[in-house]
């Protein structure tokens, strides 16, 4: 098996592609809300003062303002933390951004429990469904440092209103060298026939992982980063599903209204009845601790990931 | 070129009328918030904003941003009447499938912005003026607020953003009429004392009656009131101005005419149009 490297955190690779790219074009607006040093764009402020707004802790006005920004002509990313970016400004990116198809990029840091410790108040299980019921808003997680930079090159010119989670753990490389990158269109990270593993954003690496330990007894899974959540690419999931007639989904976020409930509702409608798993976070009190503490309480562990597999394709 | 105030006087019974014919035939509306602000939007249009449809897609222009979306019959007449569509299209409001619903859509020639739920549109106004500023233009960027809207906290985050980016070109109208669907501001949410409300968010304040169309000229002449300071126009109106039954009626927020109603406010109407022939 090829040798694993580690890359750094989504978000240091966000904040040093969107100084790239700020450089590279001063129509470039950045907004925040008091956190450019957990959005990593403490440099962007430094060395491109013009370029940044700070509304400070007022995240409605931070979309409205990303809004208004965009319909003067800016092209602008919004970066506060997902947890509030995406419950209390959820009306203004209803209305003012998708609804008003405003061509603004609205970035989730520390998304899902990358928080740990400092609890609910702070985390994003919500964010995928949430979002998802809105028109006109593309949804992207990136897995690692390669999807991470390439999901902000693209959203410099995508022109319509996108999300994009980032949480700040480092990331292991899960892309060969010239790799493709595409908004809606998922990347096969590594292919079997055995079991499919769909995962998106920071779990795609325990997807992975755990296809490396089912290798190592035999079993062939395919692993999917489903980056984009919205518009869910359906040909990916079925071509896969048609070889291996197991899947098992892992996400970051609730068991309700992600990733596993958007397969499960187009396998339905297409007729499949396959083995099948959704792997989250449950719908109760969630424990504390550390984001990876708590992914591997909740069997997203790349060893409960094979375990399952296994336990999945035996039934 | 500039409209004189008696031009515009005439305009508004004008407006008037077409307002209340939409929503009476139509069969929906906001009546009473459409009637108290139709002044406000005869003269941004007719002499300070210069939109046409001809300069529209220009990214540095004026603009204008209608936050209290509920309002926009007053919005679709004035803009039938500076070209942006014709009076057919209008008359499809409410229908299925057309674009001129309940509140301003950017489907609808001449809207700048979605609007519709309170507490956005200065959010938006300010990110347009922020915008200008970059761009090292100074186009003004006009919003309208309700004075029952004041009391979303997404406006008050707004007011601090235009305070530290100086947005002098920024022109903040309330239209205060005092009166929300549930009953009198001051009663439902106490929103006074506004005028030292933005004075201490660093808004430079004029107090003028909404529905005089020489007062609403001066004021708007004046802009901006100070240099790097946002600029707030407290503009006291009555909520249904212009049809003596439906002024200061608590009830006229939303309600239709009947057929009676229709007939009578058009008699108040053509008898004040008349002393204008």
């Amino acid at each position: 098996m090829s040798e694993i490297t580690t890359g750094k955190a989504n978000l240091e690779i966000f904040g040093e592609t969107l100084l790239e790219e700020g450089k590279k074009n001063s129509n470039l607006i950045v907004v925040t809300s008091d956190s450019r040093g957990s959005g990593k764009i403490v440099p962007f402020g430094k060395e491109l003062p013009d370029q940044i707004i700070e509304v400070g802790i007022a995240e409605q006005n931070l979309v409205g303002v990303c809004s208004g920004l965009a319909a003067g002509g800016k092209i602008v990313f919004g970066v506060s933390p997902a947890s509030f970016l995406t419950a209390r400004s959820l009306e203004q990116i209803k209305n003012d951004v998708a609804y008003s198809d405003q061509p603004v990029t609205l970035v989730g840091i520390s998304a899902g429990i990358s928080y740990g410790q400092l609890g609910s108040t702070h985390h994003s299980l919500h964010d995928y469904a949430v979002l998802r019921t809105i028109n006109n808003l593309t949804i992207v997680s990136p897995a690692d440092n390669f999807e991470a930079s390439e999901v902000i090159r693209k959203a410099v010119s995508f022109n319509k209103p996108l999300y994009i989670r980032y949480g700040k753990k480092p990331m292991i490389d899960l892309h060969k060298k010239g790799s493709n990158f595409e908004i809606g269109k998922a990347s096969i990270i590594c292919e079997g026939n055995d079991i499919t593993i769909i995962a998106t954003g920071e779990t795609v690496q325990r997807a992975f992982l755990a296809s490396r330990i089912l290798k190592e007894d035999g079993v062939n899974a395919e692993v999917i980063s489903m980056h984009t959540i919205k518009p869910f690419d359906e040909d990916a999931l079925m071509k896969s599903i048609k070889k291996t007639n197991c899947l098992i989904s892992v996400e970051e976020h609730s068991i309700y209204g992600g990733l596993g409930e958007c397969c499960a509702s187009l396998l339905l409608q297409a007729g499949y009845n396959i083995k099948f798993k959704i792997l989250g976070i449950p719908d109760e009190y969630m424990i504390n601790g550390s984001q990876g503490d708590v992914l591997d309480h909740y069997n997203m562990s790349p060893e409960k990931i094979s375990d399952i597999s296994k336990t999945l394709l035996n039934q | 070129m500039a409209k004189n105030s008696d031009y515009l006087e005439k305009k508004s019974l004008e407006y008037r009328k077409t307002v209340l014919e939409i929503i009476y035939n139509s069969g929906a509306g906001h009546t009473g918030g459409s009637l108290s602000c139709v002044d406000i939007l005869n003269v941004l249009y007719n002499n300070f904003l210069e939109i046409s449809p001809k300069n529209f897609s220009k990214k540095n222009r004026n603009r204008y941003i209608q936050s209290k979306g509920h309002s926009v019959e007053a919005l679709y007449t004035v803009l039938c009447d500076q070209g942006f569509f014709t009076r057919e299209e209008l008359n499809t409001l409410n229908n299925f499938n057309s674009h001129f619903i309940g509140h301003p859509t950017k489907k609808v020639p001449g809207i700048e912005h979605n609007t519709g739920a309170l507490g956005h549109g200065l959010s938006v106004a300010v990110g347009l003026a922020i915008a200008q500023k970059l761009d090292k233009e100074n186009f003004k960027i006009y919003t309208l607020l309700g004075d029952g809207e004041l009391s979303e906290g997404s406006v008050w985050e707004a007011c601090s953003t235009a305070h530290k980016y100086k947005l002098d070109n920024l022109v903040v109208i309330i239209d205060r009429n005092k009166l929300q669907i549930t009953g009198k501001t001051e009663d439902v949410n106490p929103i006074e004392p506004l005028n030292e409300k933005f004075l201490s968010f660093g808004f430079n304040v004029k107090e003028i009656d909404g529905n005089n169309i020489e007062e609403l000229i001066t004021a708007l002449e004046e802009i901006p009131f100070n240099t790097n300071t946002p600029n707030a126009i407290i503009a006291n109106t009555v909520k249904g101005s212009g049809v003596s039954f439906i002024e200061n009626q608590i009830s006229w927020h939303h309600k239709v005419p009947s057929k009676e109603e229709f007939e009578k406010a058009n008699l108040e109407l053509e008898s004040r149009l008349k002393s204008y022939e």
